[in-house]
C-alpha cells in the first residue's frame, strides 16, 4: 500500500520533471518597434515551438537606448540572451574581442550562401561569422510630390549635388521648407555627413581613415564632406527649431506636408502617419524616393548606398537549438512574408520579389544593384567615435564648428579609443 | 548644543552592558550593505577611471590619469560645470527666496492657504521624466504653449530649446518650477516652529512686519535655511532626470549637467573609464562641499 503510494508519487514527480529536463529556452533580445516585424517574429517563434516540442523560443523587447546600455552587462552575466539584435560594426567587434560571441561560420554557411553577400560580410569578424543578417536598408531622400510640383522641381533632374542645392533654393523661394531633420537626436544629421563621405571618398574612404592613411579622419575626404554639408546648411534649408526636433517629431513634420524632403531610412514610411498632427500623414502615392546626389569630383558612384544592416548575433553560451532556430528563421518563406507585409527588406536572395509596396521595391532594387554598401558610420565605427560623428555633423551644419575642426575631432576620438 | 556639552562634561561614559550586543547584531548588516552597495562601487569606479575600457571583458589597458586629462580637455565638461554653477546660483538667488516668500504667505492655518500649499507642492511630486516631457511640449514652437503665445502676440514662434544660448534658461525655469514647492514646505514646517510669543512681544514693542521678519522669523528659520541650501546644492550637482527628456544635453552640449555629461559622454559612448573619471570628480566635488559646508555653517544644527 505504502510502496504503491510512493511509487505513484515518484511517477508523478517524474512525469512533471521530465519535460523540464528536456526544455531548452532560447531567448532573443531585440529593439524592433515595427509592428509588422514583431507580429511576424512572434509567429515564426510559435511555428518553431510547435514543430520542436521541448524547445521554447521567445522574443523579448527592450527600448533602443535601454538595450544599448544594458547589453554589455547582460552579456557578461548568466542572464545573457542566446541571440540578440545587432547593427554589426564596431560594437559587434568589441563583443567578439571580449569573447562573448560564438563562431557559427560552419553551422550557417548553407543559410548564408542564399543571402546578400554584403549583409553576410557585415556579420563577419576577421572572416568568421558571428551572426546572421535578416534586413538591409537604404537611406534616401523621401520627397513630397505635391510640394515638388508646387515649386516646379522635377525629382528626375536631381542627379548631382549642385542639382540638389538648386532644388533646395527653388523650394525655399516657393516658401516651402526644403528639408526636415530631427537634429535634436543628432544621428539623423549624420546621414548627410556619412553620405557625403561615401560620395566624395568612395568605397575605400572609411577603410583608409581607419587605417590612418592620409591623416586618418583628418583626410581631405572628411574635411570636404564637412564643407559640402556646411554649404547646404548655409541655405537655411531645415525646419525652424531643427536643433531640438526629435526624430519622431521630424517624421510628423514630413507627414504633415510641412517640409519637402527627409533623408531617412525605410522606417519613415511607417512613422510619418502616426506622428503627424492629423494622424493620417501623406498618402503613399504622394511620396517619392530620391537617391543621394553625386558630388562633382567625388570617387563614389551614384549606385553606392548607405544604410543599416541588421541581424542576430549568437552569444557564446547559446544552445544548439538557438542556431537551429536561426536556420528556421532565415527560411525563404519567412523572408518573403517580411517583404510582403512591409516589415522590412529581407536579405534572402529573391525574397524582394514579394515586396508589394512600390517605395520599398525601389529601395530593394537599389540595394540589389548596390556597388558598395556602407553601414551607418555611427554603427560601423562603434559608439565612441560614432557619437562624435553625430555631434560634429550637427555642429558643422549649424556653423558651430569648422569642417577642419570637425575632422580633427573625429580623429582625436579614434586615437583615444 | 546642550547635549553636546553634556557628553563632554560626563567623563568616560561607559557603554551599557547590552551595548556591545547591539553593535554586534546591528552593525554587520549595515556595514555589509554599505560596503557592497556604496564603498565597493566607488572603489571600482576609481579603479576603472585609470583604464581605457569599453565595458566588455576585463579592463586591461591601463592609461594612468589620461581619462582625467580627456575630461578636462572636453569643452562640454567645462560647460557642464558652468551649468551646475548656474543651477546653484538660481537655486540660491531665486528659488529659495521665492520659496520663503510663498511659505510666509501660505503658512497660515486657513483653508485657502492649505490649498495653495498643495498646488505649489504638486510639481515636486511629479516624476522628473514626466516633468521634462511636459515642459518639452510647453516650449515647443510648433504645437506647444510657446507656439500659442507667439501666435497670440502675432510673433514668429520661438524655439527656446533649439537655441544654444537660451536652452539652459528653459532648464532653469523647469528647475525652479519643480523644486520650489519642496523648499516652501520645508519653510512652512520651520515657520510653525517659530515662537509666537516672541512675535507678539515684538509687536507690542512697536516692531514693524519687516523688523519682525528680519530679526525674529529669519534667525529662527536659520537651521531650516542652512539645510535647504545644503539640499539644493547637492541636488543641483546630481541633476540629471529631466535634462534627458527636455534637451538631451543639446544643442551642442550646452545644457549638460555634470551627470548628464557623464551619461552622454561616458555611458552611451561605452567609455567606462572616462565616465568613471567624471564620476570620481563629481564625488570629490560633493564630498568637499559637504564637509566644508557642514564645518562652516551647520556646526550648530
Amino acid at each position: 500500500m505504502n510502496i504503491r503510494r510512493y511509487a505513484l508519487g515518484a511517477a508523478c514527480v517524474l512525469a512533471l520533471a521530465a519535460p523540464a529536463f528536456a526544455d531548452t529556452n532560447v531567448t532573443i533580445l531585440h529593439v524592433n518597434e515595427v509592428a509588422a516585424a514583431k507580429t511576424l517574429w512572434d509567429k515564426i517563434a510559435a511555428d518553431y515551438n510547435a514543430a520542436h516540442p521541448g524547445v521554447k523560443v521567445q522574443f523579448k523587447y527592450l527600448e533602443n537606448e535601454a538595450f544599448k546600455a544594458k547589453l554589455p552587462t547582460m552579456l557578461q552575466s548568466d542572464d545573457r540572451p542566446d541571440l540578440f539584435y545587432s547593427w554589426a560594426g564596431g560594437v559587434m567587434q568589441a563583443q567578439d574581442k571580449a569573447g562573448l560571441l560564438k563562431d557559427v561560420t560552419a553551422d550557417l554557411a548553407d543559410v548564408e550562401s542564399n543571402m546578400s553577400a554584403t549583409a553576410v560580410n557585415a556579420f563577419k569578424v576577421d572572416g568568421k561569422a558571428v551572426g546572421v543578417p535578416f534586413e538591409m536598408g537604404e537611406v534616401a531622400f523621401y520627397y513630397n510630390k505635391k510640394l515638388f510640383a508646387q515649386a516646379s522641381v522635377n525629382a528626375n533632374d536631381i542627379k548631382s549635388w549642385d542639382d540638389f542645392l538648386g532644388a533646395v533654393k527653388k523650394l525655399k523661394a516657393a516658401g516651402i521648407t526644403p528639408l526636415v531633420v530631427g537634429a535634436g537626436e543628432k544621428w539623423p544629421m549624420h546621414f548627410y555627413y556619412a553620405y557625403l563621405v561615401v560620395r566624395i571618398g568612395g568605397d575605400g574612404a572609411l577603410a583608409d581613415a581607419k587605417a590612418n592613411k592620409d591623416g586618418g579622419f583628418k583626410s581631405a575626404t572628411f574635411v570636404e564632406a564637412g564643407k559640402r554639408l556646411h554649404e547646404l546648411a548655409a541655405l537655411d534649408p531645415f525646419q525652424p527649431g531643427y536643433l531640438s526636433t526629435s526624430h519622431a517629431q521630424s517624421a510628423g513634420v514630413f507627414g504633415d506636408g510641412k517640409a519637402a524632403m527627409d533623408l531617412m531610412g525605410p522606417w519613415l514610411l511607417g512613422m510619418q502617419a502616426p506622428n503627424s498632427a492629423s494622424g493620417k500623414g501623406l498618402a503613399e502615392d504622394d511620396i517619392g524616393i530620391l537617391s543621394f546626389p553625386t558630388v562633382p569630383g567625388g570617387k563614389g558612384k551614384a549606385t553606392d548606398t548607405m544604410g543599416g544592416v541588421n541581424g542576430f548575433l549568437v552569444s557564446k553560451s547559446a544552445p544548439a537549438a538557438a542556431i537551429d532556430f536561426l536556420k528556421f528563421f532565415s527560411q525563404d518563406k519567412y523572408a518573403k512574408e517580411a517583404a510582403a507585409t512591409g516589415a522590412y527588406i529581407p536579405v534572402v536572395k529573391g525574397a524582394e520579389s514579394a515586396i508589394t509596396d512600390p517605395l520599398q521595391r525601389r529601395l530593394a532594387s537599389d540595394l540589389a544593384a548596390s556597388t558598395y554598401h556602407q553601414n551607418y558610420l555611427d554603427q560601423d565605427l562603434g559608439p565612441s567615435v560614432g557619437r562624435v560623428i553625430n555631434d560634429i555633423s550637427v555642429a558643422v551644419a549649424a556653423g558651430q564648428m569648422s569642417p577642419e575642426a570637425a575632422a580633427a575631432a573625429i580623429q582625436e576620438a579614434a586615437e583615444q579609443q | 548644543m546642550s547635549t553636546v556639552e553634556a557628553a563632554h562634561s560626563e567623563p568616560a561614559r561607559r557603554m551599557p552592558a547590552n551595548g556591545w550586543a547591539v553593535v554586534v547584531i546591528f552593525l554587520p548588516p549595515a556595514l555589509l550593505l554599505f560596503t557592497v552597495f556604496v564603498a565597493l562601487p566607488m572603489a571600482e569606479a576609481a579603479w576603472y577611471s585609470f583604464y581605457n575600457w569599453n565595458g566588455y571583458g576585463r579592463p586591461d589597458r591601463f592609461i594612468g590619469l589620461k581619462n582625467y586629462g580627456y575630461v578636462f580637455e572636453n569643452p562640454a565638461f567645462a560647460r557642464a560645470l558652468i551649468n551646475n554653477g548656474l543651477v546653484i546660483a538660481v537655486s540660491l538667488l531665486i528659488q529659495l527666496p521665492l520659496a520663503l516668500a510663498v511659505a510666509m504667505a501660505v503658512a497660515r492655518r486657513v483653508t485657502w492657504a492649505v490649498w495653495f500649499r498643495t498646488i505649489f507642492f504638486l510639481p515636486y511630486v511629479l516624476a522628473d521624466v514626466g516633468a521634462g516631457l511636459i515642459w518639452r511640449y510647453m516650449f515647443d514652437g510648433d504645437y506647444g504653449l510657446a507656439a500659442s503665445i507667439a501666435a497670440g502676440l502675432g510673433q514668429q514662434p520661438v524655439y527656446l530649446l533649439a537655441s544654444k544660448d537660451w536652452a539652459f534658461t528653459g532648464v532653469l525655469i523647469v528647475i525652479v518650477w519643480k523644486y520650489f514647492g519642496f523648499y516652501m514646505m520645508l519653510y512652512v514646517a520651520g515657520l510653525q516652529g517659530v515662537d509666537k510669543s516672541l512675535l507678539e512681544a515684538a509687536e507690542i514693542d512697536g516692531a514693524g512686519p519687516w523688523q519682525r521678519f528680519r530679526h525674529i522669523t529669519l534667525p529662527q528659520l536659520g537651521p531650516m535655511i542652512r539645510l535647504s541650501i545644503f539640499f539644493s546644492v547637492v541636488g543641483s550637482l546630481q541633476l540629471f532626470d529631466f535634462v534627458v527628456p527636455l534637451t538631451g544635453g543639446g544643442p551642442f552640449g550646452s545644457t549638460n549637467t555634470v551627470v548628464s555629461f557623464l551619461y552622454y559622454f561616458g555611458i552611451t559612448r561605452m567609455r567606462v573609464g572616462f565616465g568613471s573619471a567624471v564620476g570620481v570628480l563629481l564625488f570629490l566635488i560633493c564630498v568637499i562641499f559637504a564637509i566644508v559646508y557642514r564645518r562652516l555653517f551647520m556646526r550648530d544644527d
